[in-house]
């Protein structure tokens, strides 16, 4: 249990320590970077909870996936890299007001929440072959609606990307 | 193999830290070797003899090699950012190295013998797509960039058809272990997948073509996810000085090379888990066991890397459109067509 905690204490402050990164870095880059360890850490937590399907699919989306394609984007829009983003505070008050709302939310939730917590570790259980079966009988319908809509994403990119220009 | 240690040390964090860096004893002195196999077999290949004076034919070479890179300086370019450019080499022989954590090296060692071993080692290598980016923007030097871009642009194309094989050999399988793979195979020769797997004889001579067509796109796919010719467009001489590792110097470079010499071994280890018994003797129950498990499943690796070794110093490069049309308009295709077949002749 004590290497438990050791785990989870070492990806808690990977996941905080990068997010802050994020947020605070003035060069671009060094944030969109900065994003890869959160998604990582944040994938460890997952692990953690015994949910090792979703921690890999984190992974595999987010750092495969949606992290190589943030870069791309901020590496050849053009004249981002020379841009110094400046991490000062303006409209000080509806920005207050908001986070103060946000953060009454998420504590209020936190609180009312009937966490389950089990005393001892469960271990890992087959989670993929679960999943599969009820992707394909109880949800279904959103699996295909899904996969339906990614499939026009991709049309819809291929269509952009391709279409010629008239001489 | 963590309980065997278990039993010695009790439950502590040593016992983890063992079995994590037990794939690191494997790796150096296997990258030794392979670099002394490539540079002795790109020698044959041109018709010359390459070392031959630093041990007998030369085989201490890489060794002597190696205290040359210890010694060098450690140049970094004066407008690079510095950290990235620092962390970038690290970050790519993590994700190689994550991937060792998964692959059965003999029946009775995995490092982790998760349920999802193959899904991982598909998600963990995506990490080596991001440091690659990282080295070639932190450069600050536009051959890096231009390399770095190519080859992540190649990496991600390539990461569909290997998936898509990967779900053809989990298909047959039913299964996402890769020591559970291994195992299925187990037997004999004749039981391995490319040669259809241990199915009924009727199914087995139907499945038979497009286990070995998913084999080889497997293969090549994982050539160019490890961006060696005919896939080293990344790196191209002639075009772009080296690629994403041009201002590297020292060790940092090393550890380049080592990952990419890891990775090489990487792609060869699925190949063979997958499709080729793994750790399975291919005379059934003769020479099996768990040491004889680590000498085939090493042996057959070996086999892989001389053939991408092989590849490399005989065939050209691709251009890029070629590339492109090699995953998306070839490899995916054909892949689609196997997994519908097998889906059908599994099913019937």
């Amino acid at each position: 249990m004590v290497l438990y905690n050791l785990a989870f204490y070492f990806f808690s402050l990977i996941t905080l320590a990068s997010a802050s990164v994020v947020v605070f870095s003035k060069n671009i880059v060094h944030s969109a970077f900065a994003l890869l360890f959160t998604f990582f850490g944040v994938a460890g937590l997952y692990v953690l909870m015994m949910a090792d399907f979703l921690a890999i699919t984190q992974i595999l989306i987010y750092i495969g996936g949606i992290m190589v394609l943030i870069l791309f984007g901020v590496m050849l829009t053009n004249r981002t890299i020379d841009v110094q983003i400046r991490t000062g505070s303006i409209q000080t008050f509806p920005a207050m007001l908001i986070v103060a709302a946000l953060a009454g939310t998420l504590v209020g939730i936190f609180w009312s929440t009937d966490w389950k917590i089990s005393p001892t570790a469960i271990g890992f259980e087959k989670t993929a072959p679960e999943i599969g079966k009820m992707l394909l009988t109880n949800y279904l319908l959103p699996f295909e609606i899904a996969s339906i809509v990614l499939l026009v994403a991709l049309i819809g990119a291929a269509m952009i990307a391709r279409r010629e220009k008239k001489a | 193999m963590i309980e065997l240690l278990k039993s010695f040390l009790g439950d502590s964090l040593f016992v983890y830290l063992i079995a994590a860096a037990l794939p690191m004893l494997f790796i150096l002195p296997y990258a030794l070797v392979a670099v002394l196999l490539e540079m002795k077999m790109a020698a044959h290949i041109q018709d010359r003899l390459a070392y031959m004076y630093t041990g007998w034919h030369g085989v201490l070479q890489p060794v002597a090699d190696i205290l040359k890179l210890l010694q060098k300086e450690n140049t970094v370019p004066h407008v690079a950012d510095k950290f990235l450019f620092a962390l970038a080499p690290y970050l790519i022989f993590i994700g190689t190295y994550a991937g060792f954590a998964a692959i059965p090296f003999s029946s009775a060692y995995i490092g982790s013998n998760i349920d999802l071993g193959v899904f991982y080692i598909v998600a963990v290598s995506s990490l080596v797509v991001i440091g690659i980016i990282m080295a070639g923007w932190a450069s600050n030097n536009k051959w890096s960039l231009f390399g770095a871009m190519r080859s992540a642009a190649q990496i991600v194309s390539y990461e569909v058809p290997t998936a898509l094989a990967l779900v053809v050999a989990v298909m047959i399988t039913g299964s996402l272990n890769l020591q559970d793979i291994a195992k299925f195979q187990a037997g004999g020769i004749q039981n391995w997948l490319v040669f259809g797997g241990p199915l009924p004889l009727l199914q087995k001579i139907l499945i038979m073509p497009f286990t070995f067509i998913t084999f080889i796109i497997l293969f090549l796919a994982g050539i160019a996810e490890v961006n060696r010719t005919p896939f080293d467009l990344a790196e191209a001489e002639s075009e772009l000085v080296q690629g994403y590792n041009t201002e590297y110097s020292g060790m940092k470079f090393a550890i380049f090379y080592l990952a990419e010499y890891a990775n090489m071994f990487l792609v060869s280890a699925i190949v063979v888990t997958l499709f080729l018994g793994g750790w399975a003797s291919p005379f059934g129950n003769a020479l099996s066991g768990p040491l004889w498990g680590f000498f085939w499943f090493v042996a057959k690796g070996m086999f892989f890397i001389f053939v991408q070794i092989w590849i490399r110093w005989t065939l050209p490069r691709l251009r890029v459109d070629q590339l492109m049309y090699t995953s998306w308009k070839v490899m995916t295709p054909f892949l689609f067509v196997c997994i519908f077949a097998i889906g059908l002749i599994l099913v019937l």
